[in-house]
């Protein structure tokens, strides 16, 4: 590459802003898309409360029950694995504690960069497997669309960049910085238009499933 | 307008959409998990019965009319058309190999309720012509005549005469006053005949006052099956008029499962006001009763006894310990199923599954996870609450060369009535 | 003024006595990368080379890196550069002023044309030649005349290889590095602000050894130099490996000497030799006193995102981004979310019962 140094300040500077406005647009429209249409008024007598019950099942919801478990073993540990190696190697990385900080002005510890280091190979192996995953079991395979497979393809191309500039293995090191930042910036303008928006609108689903159920007096 | 037709379709699902549906197709990340709580995947292997694919039609629509993105996907030509074909593909998918039954809305990773939206899904094919004939058939009935299996009140008097001659007892029809209305269901009438005179024993120990209808008898919704609202208002309807020119506090949904989530729950939205009437299930009724000390019953039964929770009352309407605390009563070697009262699974008919002649084959095949549950635990008999259930138990269990025989929890409360005096 | 006798001729006749010269050559042997077997050649080179002649071009600087080499205490070997070259030109050291000082240029330029080399510091502006005159002559008009006989460019320091200061956004003067000025000539970048004193040595002595440039990285540095970044030669990487980082000038871990990332250094973004040759003969470099590394010989280093930010924080506007974004996405939002809405209710107004002989018609 002619200008490395060029790429990695574009990347950090006008770019990112336009990721970052093409993201909270996003977000905020699809979320006002999914809570303006509302709900009908519900005549029937209630059993139980909404409110209660919606958010516990925003907690609850995140363990499956045994019997669901052993038939999904592999979905569910492996992707238990890599959405927190990924959370992990996201919030407490310190270089990405700085980003937050600069965003929010909220700043908290983090790990060790070797910790972080590790995390980082085995969130990169649990995806892998999630691919395979994917592409071999029959309704995972029969369900997927392009979508999914370039929403994997991106989150990958995060984390994995990510891994090559922190060891260097791209030179030099703001090409290297500047990739990882790319792909961050594609995942962003990505996110609100894609199934990653479920990393937020799981709350509302679980919620209302909860809320639902909750009415009836069904614990969900 | 007097066709069904594409268009209507389309339209019904439009009226469908609301917060939650769009909050359930926006966080779908295909992991397939639906499918494993699904009977019908479960036993087939099937991938096209995963749970959430049953939706995709109205999830296009959702996607292509009610988001920004999705609008401006379509008109770049990247998103398929929905067409009449579509659906029409779609209908065994939706009646065949579904019974709403809300086990995948229990395992959903993301909480989505997928059986919510296969009732709203259902209102789009019923509208443009693509429900099953088995629940066309019984929908006609069930409006024209009353009951979805044709039965006419003079068929339920003979009944009612049978059982007053057996019990010494008085059943009373269109009783004004009345504290608790009863309904009953067709197959009941037909299949299981000795609920009728159990409660009438039970409702004269407790001594209520209660009443059967001759104009509004039928507890079943086959509109609430097919997946009209209009339907099943019309049926509901029936019964609240009565109910309230009888002036009754109380209406009583017989042993049956989506009877009960029709009248209770989806009964006073179809008709868009609240009861001045409650609603019970005969066993939340009878349990109330034990908890109050109004029932006396004596002796129990000894052979290993096992529970078939009926999907309608016991997941999707939160009825799951009252049968239980009335097994106590009445049972002294009960074992439940390993996955039994929310996350118990379907036995395969219900949702209008068992109209469906089409589906017939499918329903055996899906049985057979019902059957590993029972095989699993080895009971003598088995115990349930809706007579849907207790007919494909009973016939299920014989298609597999399996003798073990089904009884109804209200039955089994009469037997042990505690004798008076 | 060149000489018709060679330099080794020219050092004895200075009194720099064989040692001297000899050790000179096997550091810049070592400093250029070069194998210490060539240690013998270099001296046998520069033996018997003629001082060439150096022209020094100074536009807009701060004389930063002519102080950065010549600041030394006693005699030192970044000194003895000068005494190799025949530096004919230049503002801040030469004896000369006024005409007489570009007579001497003028004079140089004939007396050695194709040959001579032309090292410039400082950055040329083109948004109006007259910010920036020397003699009534704009910078853009020395160079673009000075070059015309010379055999290679050295831009020295961070404004001649990359525009520098005076380029900080706004960039008022329209300045630009000397490489976007020279096209047909050989040129060499030697990045710093200012550079490392003996890498602007070390790379002339390359020059006069080899009578060519040295392997350059693709912003034209010498990589002998500029090929590794601070941040691995950097002596605090353990603690960077650790996640031991200072969070103040004057906590805890700055007094223990912990990394300085979250006070912004630039080590990781930045290729130079400080963390190894370090200042001043050796005695300290930024990181070592506790202040983190700028970046001062990468491109826009200026304009990267503050000293004091670290380097993963994005530079532009994000606050103001953020609320801009957040009013039209309410906007937006709020007007697709209701015309949801209104969809769904125009439906459910326009739906017709489905009544039992429709259904019937389907049998």
């Amino acid at each position: 590459m002619k200008d490395p140094m060029a790429f990695l300040l574009w990347v950090k500077g006008p770019a990112f802003d336009l990721a970052l406005a093409v993201f909270i647009i996003g977000i905020l429209l699809r979320i006002l898309e999914i809570l303006l249409p509302g709900r009908a008024p519900n005549y029937a007598e209630p059993r139980g409360g909404e409110w209660g019950p919606g958010f516990r099942t925003i907690v609850s919801r995140s363990m499956a029950d045994s019997g669901t478990f052993q038939r999904a073993a592999f979905n569910v540990i492996v992707g238990y694995i890599w959405h927190l190696g990924f959370l992990i190697s996201l919030l407490l990385f310190v270089p990405h504690i700085a980003v937050f900080a600069s965003l929010s002005g909220m700043s908290w510890p983090g790990l060790p960069n070797p910790v972080i280091d590790g995390v980082t190979v085995i969130t990169l192996g649990a995806l892998l497997g999630m691919l395979v995953h994917r592409l071999r079991h029959p309704v995972m395979r029969f369900l997927s669309t392009f979508e999914d497979y370039l929403t994997w393809g991106v989150v990958f191309a995060v984390v994995f960049s990510g891994y090559l500039a922190y060891h260097r293995i791209i030179n030099p090191y703001p090409l290297a910085l500047g990739l990882h930042l790319l792909m961050v910036e594609v995942m962003l303008i990505l996110f609100p238009f894609t199934k990653l928006m479920h990393a937020i609108t799981f709350l509302f689903s679980r919620w209302y499933t909860g809320a639902i159920a909750g009415r009836k007096g069904v614990e969900s | 307008m007097n066709e069904l037709s594409f268009e209507r379709g389309l339209n019904a699902w439009r009226a469908e959409i609301d917060a939650p549906v769009a909050a359930f197709f926006s966080s779908c990340v295909h992991c397939g998990i639906c499918a494993t709580a699904c009977p019908f995947y479960v036993e087939t292997g099937d991938p096209r019965y995963t749970p959430i694919h049953k939706l995709e039609p109205l999830r296009l629509l959702w996607e292509q009319e009610f988001t920004l993105w999705g609008r401006i996907k379509h008109a770049l030509g990247l998103s398929p058309q929905i067409t009449d074909e579509m659906l029409a593909k779609w209908e065994k998918l939706l009646y065949d190999s579904c019974t709403m039954c809300g086990r995948c809305s229990m395992v959903c990773p993301l909480g989505i309720d997928v059986a919510y939206m296969v009732r709203k899904a259902r209102e789009g094919m019923v509208a443009s012509g693509h429900a099953p004939e088995g629940l066309i058939n019984a929908s006609l009935r069930a409006v024209r005549i009353g009951s979805p299996m044709g039965l006419k009140f003079k068929t339920l008097q003979v009944q009612i005469q049978h059982v007053e001659k057996h019990t010494g007892l008085k059943i009373p029809v269109d009783q004004v006053g009345a504290e608790y209305l009863v309904l009953l269901s067709s197959m009941e009438i037909i299949n299981f005949p000795e609920y009728l005179g159990a409660i009438t024993r039970i409702f004269d120990q407790v001594g209520i006052t209660w009443t059967l209808s001759s104009e509004a008898y039928e507890a079943t919704n086959a509109g609430v099956q097919i997946g009209s609202s209009d339907i099943a208002r019309q049926l509901v309807e029936r019964v609240v008029k009565i109910a309230e020119k009888l002036g009754v506090k109380n209406v009583i949904s017989p042993e049956c499962g989506h009877a009960y989530t029709a009248i209770r729950w989806e009964g006073p939205n179809l008709i868009g006001r609240p009861y001045p009437f409650r609603v019970f299930h005969v066993i939340e009724l009878i349990d109330q009763w034990r908890a109050s000390g109004k029932l006396k019953t004596e002796g129990k039964e000894s052979d290993r006894l096992t529970m078939h929770d009926p999907c309608n009352l016991a997941r999707k309407s939160g009825v799951i310990q009252q049968q239980r605390q009335l097994m106590d009563l009445v049972a002294e070697n009960f074992v439940d199923l390993k996955e039994h009262g929310r996350l118990q699974w379907c036995c395969g008919a219900g949702g209008g599954v068992s109209s469906n002649e089409r589906a017939e084959e499918l329903k055996m095949t899906a049985f057979k996870r019902k059957k590993a549950q029972i095989e699993e635990v080895s009971p003598e008999r088995i115990v349930t609450m809706c007579a849907t259930c207790r007919t494909q138990l009973e016939e299920g269990l014989e298609h597999y060369n399996m003798e073990i025989p089904v009884v109804g929890l209200t039955e089994l409360i009469a037997e042990h009535l505690a004798s008076k005096g | 003024m060149s000489e018709s006798m060679t330099l080794g001729e020219s050092l004895r006749r200075r009194g720099i006595s064989r040692r001297s010269f000899l050790k000179y050559c096997a550091t810049m042997t070592s400093l250029m990368a070069l194998s210490p077997a060539m240690g013998p050649v270099v001296a046998a080179t520069l033996e018997r080379i003629r001082r060439p002649s150096v022209i020094w071009l100074s536009f807009q600087e701060c004389t930063g890196c002519t102080e950065s080499l010549t600041r030394s205490h006693n005699p030192s070997l970044e000194g003895l550069i000068f005494d190799f070259l025949s530096l004919d030109y230049h503002h801040t050291l030469q004896a000369a002023s006024g005409e007489a000082a570009e007579q001497a240029r003028e004079e140089a330029m004939r007396e050695n044309a194709g040959k001579y080399l032309v090292v410039v510091d400082g950055s040329v502006p083109l948004a109006n030649k007259g910010y920036s005159t020397i003699a009534g002559k704009s910078n853009l008009d020395i160079l673009q005349e000075t070059l015309t006989g010379a055999a290679a460019v050295v831009a020295v320091g961070t404004c001649a290889a990359f525009g520098g200061l005076p380029k900080a956004k706004p960039n008022p003067t329209g300045a630009v590095a000397i490489a976007d000025i020279v096209k047909d000539k050989p040129i060499i970048n030697i990045p710093g602000c200012p550079p490392v004193p003996v890498v602007i040595t070390g790379t002339l002595a390359h020059y006069l050894v080899f009578g060519r440039l040295p392997e350059m990285d693709q912003y034209r540095r010498p990589k002998a130099f500029f090929g590794t970044s601070i941040h691995d030669r950097c002596y605090r990487r353990p603690f960077y490996d650790k996640g031991l980082f200072a969070e103040s000038f004057d906590d805890e871990g700055a007094r223990k000497g912990w990394c300085l990332y979250q006070l912004g250094c630039k080590g990781p973004m930045t290729y130079n030799a400080c963390a190894v040759l370090k200042w001043n003969d050796g005695t300290s470099w930024p990181v070592e006193s506790g202040h983190g590394c700028l970046g001062c010989s990468e491109p826009e280093f200026w304009d990267a995102g503050g000293f004091y930010r670290e380097l993963s924080v994005p530079i532009g506007q994000s606050t103001r981004t953020t609320a801009y974004a957040a009013v039209a996405g309410l906007v937006v939002g709020g007007a697709v979310g209701f015309m949801a809405r209104t969809h769904r209710d125009t439906a459910k107004r326009a739906h017709e019962p489905v009544s039992v002989d429709q259904l019937e018609q389907k049998l």
